[in-house]
């Protein structure tokens, strides 16, 4: 993949670990699509996948300081990266894990709902559907893949219609999260690594992964299907 | 049959009377025409404002003037499609929305607490009930879209349509039913018009609440007619704000 300063990957053992690098907000331009794309496209061969970020936040959304430049025919390239995204994270052939090392909002909050299983940092960060807030009406995709993740009906009304700042522990209890670790950025991250180490020392074959998860998560697969790479199927991973 | 008044910037929409509060024609209308103002007002009074409904007496209301429709099946289908845009209403409204079921709810009344965002309810007195299965009457699907949308636990959407359970407040609160309960009829209005309060007061656009709604809740506002906005008007709003 092309170096670039906007994320890392690394493998630790069998998880390929991505990095959204620097003290920034990690807003999810198409360039910071595209290259955590390119980023995911090199998992090839990994057992397991974890999305983290460095500083503050995980992603605090798109990049609406990008929109406001674009022109609007523009706009939906930045959407369009998101569910390219989402398309390779559904079907990548490896469990995936979103180490949400600080905030989460928006489609910051969507990404890391994206990953098979999500831990979250205990004493900083919120999950936030800033939206409501801002004044910004949701996307069909970015709505689809909420309901999907949040089946619940209380938990949908306080986290997109209410715009609760959810903590951890409070997502963690709503079954937003599947866990919460105590301590700072690194702490989150060994955990997330750990997490996607047990998941690929299961010995699953990663096409059946990508077909299971898919069918689970039929409605927003069916949106996001048509954005995916065109890269051949990484190869099957002998674990 | 109902009243509307404005207390800073909580509507607060009042069914009048100590009867059953039937949903016949005539409620239908006047709800209607009341949430037609609330809109309206809303238009005027910009960002932060919300919804409250309350009853006086024993009831919230007991559903659908089957009295009036009596053994005609075309009657009752009448009021089944009366009431359907009323719902839609409430589920479009620019502004949050809080149930004081200040008494039972039972059928089309229940639906009724259910098109708000929230609900409080008392302890004392009152359930929440379908009573379709128990009276051999089918569920109208907008009802059905409605109660599949807010309660999503499997079980208790078992127990409120297939077994025709009563629900006291507290049950209701453990299945996310209702959000609050109170002691008695005038603590829950006045916590009802507080938590009406609390969300005027985060000054939500009106517009883009309702769109929020809607994107959670896409299958229940497809069912009473409402068609959502194209993604493209979406950015073209988010736009024209720029």
């Amino acid at each position: 993949m092309e170096p670039n300063n906007l994320c890392t990957v690394e493998r630790r053992g069998r998880v390929h670990l991505i990095t959204l690098t620097g003290a920034g907000e990690h807003r999810l331009s198409p360039a910071l699509l595209s290259a955590i794309r390119s980023a995911v496209a090199a998992s090839a061969g990994a057992g397991a996948l974890v999305l983290s970020a460095e500083g503050k936040f995980f992603s605090n959304g798109f990049d609406q300081a990008w929109a406001r430049t674009a022109p609007l025919h523009l706009h939906s390239t930045m959407d369009g990266g998101f569910r390219a995204l989402v398309a390779d994270l559904l079907e990548l052939p490896m469990p995936t894990v979103a180490a949400v090392t600080g905030h989460a909002a928006a489609a910051g909050c969507a990404l890391a709902l994206a990953h098979d299983s999500v831990v979250m940092r205990g004493s900083r960060g919120f999950l936030f559907m800033s939206e409501v807030h801002a004044g910004i009406k949701i996307v069909d995709f970015l709505a689809e893949l909420m309901r999907e993740k949040v089946p619940d009906a209380v938990n949908r009304r306080d986290l997109l219609l209410r715009g609760d700042k959810m903590s951890a522990a409070e997502a963690v209890r709503r079954g937003i999260v599947d866990k919460a670790i105590d301590g700072g950025v690194e702490d989150v991250v060994n955990a997330a690594v750990a997490e996607a180490e047990k998941l690929a020392a299961r010995g699953w074959d990663g096409e059946v992964v990508a077909e299971i998860r898919k069918a689970v998560w039929p409605k927003v697969w069916d949106k996001a299907k048509d954005y995916g790479a065109d890269a051949p199927a990484a190869a099957r991973p002998r674990l | 049959m109902c009243t509307l008044e404005q207390r800073g910037r909580v509507f607060v929409l009042t069914l009048t009377g100590d009867g059953e509060h039937r949903l016949g024609h005539p409620l239908i209308a006047s709800l209607r025409s009341a949430v037609a103002s609330v809109a309206a007002a809303a238009a005027s009074a910009g960002p932060g404002t919300a919804l409250v409904t309350v009853a006086e007496g024993r009831f919230f209301s007991n559903g659908l003037d089957i009295g009036w429709a009596g053994t005609s099946r075309p009657r009752l289908q009448e009021l089944v499609d009366a009431l359907r845009p009323l719902a839609a209403d409430l589920l479009a409204l620019p502004m949050p929305t809080v149930a004081a079921v200040t008494g039972h709810a039972s059928a089309g009344g229940f639906l009724l607490a259910l098109c708000h965002d929230y609900r409080v309810m008392r302890a004392d007195r009152g359930v929440l009930y379908m009573s379709e299965i128990d009276i051999g009457l089918p569920l109208p699907p907008y009802f059905v879209a409605m109660f599949r949308a807010k309660i999503t636990a499997a079980n208790a959407l078992r127990d409120v349509l297939l077994r025709g359970r009563k629900l006291r407040a507290a049950e209701a609160k453990e299945m996310g039913i209702v959000d609050a309960v109170c002691p008695g009829p005038a603590e829950t209005a006045a916590e009802a018009i507080k938590l009406a309060e609390q969300l005027a007061a985060r000054k939500w656009d009106g517009g883009v609440y309702a769109s929020i709604r809607m994107s959670i809740f896409p299958e229940a506002c497809k069912s009473v007619g409402i068609v959502e906005e194209s993604d493209e008007e979406k950015r073209k709003h988010f736009a024209s704000r720029l």
